[in-house]
This record gives C-alpha cells, structure tokens and sequence, in this order.
C-alpha cells in the first residue's frame, strides 16, 4: 500500500514545474472526491425538476415527476460512498455524526444528508405513493405485498380525506424541498468556496455556480433517463413534456454559463497575487478538461444546438436526437466542472510558485474503475426503486373503488 | 601541579554531572506538574543566520517519526535564489533530492538566502476550523495538535493550510503536522529543531514569560508573518524576511 503510493510520488515530483510546498506533491482529494459533488449535484438537479413541476404546476412534466423523485433518492443513496471510501480511516466516519465539530463546513454533512434524506425525499416519495402502494398490495403476491405493506408502513386508508391530506402534505414538502435542495448543493459548493487558502476556490460565487450546475446536471439526467427508458417500454416519448423539459434546461445552462463567465472575468479583472499561476493552470493543466471539454463541448455546444431547436422548426425525431446528444454532452461537462474544480485546485502550489501533477490510478479505491463503478450503482438502485415504486402507472380507480366498497 | 588540575577536572565533572543529572530529573518530572495554563508557546526565525544544513529537517523527522521519503515534512528549508533581471528560483534543501541543482551563474544572482519553514501555530487557525470530527485543536499553551486515534483522515485540514504545513502520514492514514514537539516542550525541552540548529536561526519559547530568548528576539528585530492577509495569526514570526516569501 505505502510502497506504490512513494513510487507515484517519486514519478509526481519529477513532473512538478516550478517550486511547491514539498508536502504538496500528494494531491489528496483525487477522482472520488470528484465523483462526490457530481453525484449530489445530480441529486439536487433532479429533485428541483420534480418540485417545479408540482410548485408551478407544469402540466407538460408531470409525468417525469416520479421518475425525478426516484432518480433523486437513487443517487442520493449513493452520494456518501465515494466520501466514505476516500477516507483514511472509514471505519471513523460515524464520528461526524455523533462528534461534529460545528465549526466545520464538512461536519454539517451528516445533517444536511439525514435532513435531505428523512425530511424532504422519504418523506415526499411515500406521501406521493402512499394510496397506490396500498392499492398495489390489495392484488399482489406474497413478496411484493409484503415490499408494498412494510413500504407503506401498514397505513390501510385510501379515502378521499386522507388522499386530499396526502397532496396537501407534498405540496408543503416541496416547498422545504426547494430550499433544501438549495442548501444541499449549495452546502457542497460551500465546502470548498470558504477555503480561503486556495484562491481556485475561495470565492462567494462557489456555492451557486455549483447550484445552478447542479440543475443543469440533474435536467439533463432526468432528460437521458426518460429517453432511454420510454422506448424500452414500447411507450411513445411525450414530446411536449420533452420539449418543455429541454426548456427548463436551456435557461439552467445560460444562468449557469453566465455566473461561471461572471466569476471568469471578475478573477481576471481583480488581478491579484493568484493570477499569474491560475493563468498558467488554466492554459496547462486544465485546458483539455476546462477549455474543450466544460466550456466548449458541454456549455456552448449543447447552447448553440438548443437556440438552434428554439429558432427552427425541427421535426421530433431530428429534435429527439439532439435533445439526446445535448444531454450527455452537458453531463460530460459537468463531470468536467466537478474535476476541474476538485483536482484543479490542487493542481498549483499554495506558494502561487509552481504546477503539480496528478496520476489517476486504474484500479485501487482511488482508481478509475471505482469511480466507474460508483457512477453506474446509482443507475442500479433507481432500476431497484422502479421496480418497486413503478413511476409511470398510478393504480387503477377502480381499484380504489373495490376497496371503498 | 597535575595532581591539582586531575583534580580541579574531577571536580567540574562530578559537579556538573550532578547539575546536568538533576535538571534532566527536573525536566522530567515537569511533565508531570506541568501547567498549560502558564504557557502560550512561539518560534521566532532569525532568517539572516540559516545556512540551509538541513540538520532541522533530519533532527525533525527522526524525532518525530516523520517517513524519510521527500514528500512529508514537518520542518523543511527553502532556498530562494533571486537574479538580478528579477527571476526567482526556490528550492526545497533535501539531501536526498539534490540532482537538480540549478546552474544560475553568481554573477547573474541578485541575492539569495535560506528561509526555515514549519507549522506556524496559527493563532486562528483554519484546519482547526475545517476539521469535521475535532481531531485537529488548539491546546491550551497555544499548540494546535492532531488527536490520531480520532482523526478520520478526510484531509480537509490538509487543504485548509495556507502554508503546506500538513501531510496525511502514509502508515497511520491521518493528518500530521509540526507540534512544536509537544512531548519535549511539555518536559522543558527545546523542540528537535531547535536544539540541533548549528547557527541559532530558531528561537523558541514562551510568550507568556518577557524575559527570554524570544522576547528577546521580539524586542530587537522588525518581525513579520507569512501571508498575514489570511489573518490566520501565525505565531512563528520572522526577522529579515524577503517580500519573495510566501
């Protein structure tokens, strides 16, 4: 284990340019903590979906509105093992949550996760689901009933009162939703936004752009999702709730586009100690993953082809294509936001006086195929969760009848 | 006449042995009465009299199992070496690692000096701050310590420090850092560097008590810190430092 790591580092250091602070040659936060903020940006993205729809009452959307909620949870679930994995000592880990220092921005991990997790997503997930799991139940076999039963927490009415009560309770987790969702994101951008050491992050700007990425990342999901799946459903794709989803994500891209050119222009223009370096980061290190692949390929690109869906009239399969094409795109450069933001900021010297490198491991906890792994489980848990909490069918009236009669 | 002068060594012998024996007796059983509370610990650097030994790096890293490899260090010297068309070339001094000496002809050199790096205590410290589980703290005599036995090892600390001060120890998998060698100051010790540094560049001591060393250090020399601007309150202070420094 040491051994490898002191063979890396020898390597490192020859690629090293300039002077860094010798304890720097590690870069510590590697490709797992890179797939951490993209996992709950995911999460985030995709649970703002689901709430505008039923906040604003979009019609178009809300058949996805089930199928975002159990993509957020999915993901969600997920969110804490590249954490819990990167540590040196994972087997501590529940200190956080029963030794938190308050002052520090990471210990209010384990709060914002219990509360995003108990408070806003069970709980709006089982009052969206609660009658057609009883209903599912009434006519199921042995295992699935018994899922349902547990699942519903034995809860047996169906009548109007309680359903009417169970729209009025999502209604109002929603509306702790938006803002918790907000404070989730928003809290992973904070983490690394008040590190006054590294001039790459410490910037106020962080917690929104990381936001507002986060919608864009979690729209576009939820759009790939929903594209692959209807078709293997042998179901027609909605194209107006396709549309007006590719609408919500168009606008998410230009605000999300215009707080990056923002922080872009204010760094260059303020000028300071920092820049010389940052310049050199920038065109050195990160150009590849900032300058093609965020800015270009997964900002300006999927920008030009949507203005380009707005100004002429596509037909629906030519639109299908590029709605699809757009949304991995925009994943792509997402991931690449994550990594230019994580692995970029260790990627100069606090001394402003030199580069250092990173050596991305194939296999290992820190390795390429762990974080492969970690971004295809979610998609496993969201295929559990559909199975168990069918997004697409509401149970039958009738059912409801036979069981008020 | 050479009965005398055996006898007169003998003497200072026997009488310092005692002296020497009775303080080392002393040291160690301040450990045990030792107040914190009277305490508030700092470092000054004389940056004028490093001449980049090195001893500082070895002495620290034997005393407090710090690996030997080039990449993990509690103290470590920086050479700086300024040309006159105002190029700056900083080095880390390591005995291991010296194959990329570079070829700066003397003529072309503008200045040059050593500067002695370490954990600067910071009185407002950030990886306390940043630290999820508290594992990293301040004592109460002014030292900021890393508990490893609670210590997730999530290197938060490690990006929160401004100076590089921090490793992740690759055997124990947790943070580690300069602790101004708390085991020996607590005893009335010097820490390692301190003691073995041949030109007297590292003053140690006690802020709480005006005549020292270091208070000595503070009266007559025009002092600064490293990136002050980050009100981090360092509390290793430097005489003669260069505005190249960082």
């Amino acid at each position: 284990m040491i051994q490898p790591l002191h063979q890396t580092l020898y390597e490192l250091l020859k690629q090293a340019t300039g002077f860094i602070y010798p304890n720097e040659i590690e870069v510590h936060w590697g490709i797992l903590v890179v797939v951490y903020p993209y996992l709950t940006g995911l999460v985030a993205g995709a649970f703002i979906l689901a709430s505008l729809v039923k906040v604003f009452n979009v019609k178009e959307v809300q058949s996805v509105y089930r199928l975002s909620l159990l993509t957020a949870l999915a993901f969600l679930i997920i969110a804490p093992l590249p954490l819990l994995l990167h540590l040196g000592h994972p087997e501590r880990s529940f200190e956080i949550f029963l030794n938190p220092n308050f002052t520090s921005a990471m210990a209010m991990f384990g709060f914002v996760y219990a509360w995003y997790l108990m408070v806003v997503l069970l709980l709006e997930i089982w009052f969206t689901y609660r009658k057609d799991i009883i209903l599912w139940s009434k006519n199921e076999r042995f295992m699935m009933r018994w899922i349902h039963k547990i699942i519903s927490l034995f809860s047996t009415d169906v009548s109007e009162k309680s359903v009417i009560f169970d729209k009025k309770m999502v209604k109002v987790i929603t509306i702790i939703g938006i803002p918790s969702a907000f404070l989730l994101h928003g809290y992973v951008g904070f983490i690394f936004g008040s590190i006054k050491a590294n001039p790459w992050w410490s910037s106020v700007l962080m917690p929104i752009v990381f936001l507002f990425s986060a919608i864009v990342s979690g729209i576009a999901l939820v759009i790939l999702i929903y594209m692959i799946v209807t078709p293997s459903r042998r179901q027609e794709i909605d194209m107006a709730c396709l549309d007006k989803m590719a609408s919500f994500l168009f606008y998410a891209v230009i605000i999300d586009f215009s707080l990056e050119l923002l922080d872009f222009i204010h760094r260059l223009y303020e000028s300071e100690e920092s820049i010389k370096i940052l310049s050199d980061l920038v065109m050195n290190k990160l150009f590849i993953s900032l300058g093609i692949i965020q800015v270009l390929l997964g900002m300006l690109l999927p920008l030009g082809v949507m203005v380009a869906i707005k100004f002429f009239r596509f037909d629906a399969e030519l639109r299908k294509l590029l709605y699809f094409v757009s949304a991995i795109l925009i994943q792509l450069g997402i991931f690449a936001t994550r990594w230019n933001v994580v692995v970029g900021g260790q990627m100069f010297s606090k001394s402003f006086r030199g580069l250092t490198a990173y050596k991305m491991e194939l296999t290992g906890f820190e390795g390429i195929f762990m974080a492969l792994l970690l971004l295809v489980l979610p998609f496993i848990v969201l295929a559990i969760l559909v199975k168990i909490l069918p997004p697409w069918e509401p149970a039958p009236v009738s059912d409801l009848e036979a069981v008020s009669d | 006449m050479e009965r005398r002068k055996f006898g007169k060594k003998l003497f200072t012998l026997v009488v310092s042995s005692t002296v020497f024996g009775g303080l080392l007796k002393k040291a160690n059983a301040q450990t045990k009465d030792y107040d914190p509370s009277k305490h508030y610990y700092g470092m000054g650097i004389q940056t004028n009299k490093c001449i980049g030994c090195g001893k500082c790096v070895e002495a620290c890293k034997d005393e407090n199992n710090v690996p030997k490899e080039p990449f993990f260090f509690r103290t470590w010297v920086e050479r700086y070496t300024i040309k006159k068309d105002g190029e700056v070339t900083v080095q880390n001094i390591d005995s291991r690692i010296t194959t990329h000496r570079d070829n700066i002809f003397e003529k072309e050199i503008l200045r040059s000096f050593f500067v002695p790096k370490l954990c600067n205590q910071c009185d407002n410290p950030p990886c306390v701050q940043v630290c999820p589980v508290g594992a990293t703290f301040k004592t109460e005599d002014g030292v900021i310590i890393v508990d490893d036995e609670r210590c997730i090892g999530c290197r938060y600390c490690i990006q929160a420090c401004p100076y590089g001060a921090r490793y992740l120890h690759p055997e124990k998998q947790t943070a580690d850092k300069c602790t101004f060698c708390y085991h020996r100051i607590t005893k009335g010790l010097p820490p390692a560097c301190v003691e073995v540094c041949p030109s007297q560049a590292r003053i140690f001591g006690d802020l709480k008590s005006g005549a020292s060393p270091l208070g000595r250090f503070k009266r007559l020399f025009k002092l600064h810190v490293l990136k002050p601007f980050l009100n981090t309150e360092p509390k290793v202070s430097y005489s003669d430092l260069d505005g190249e420094v960082r």
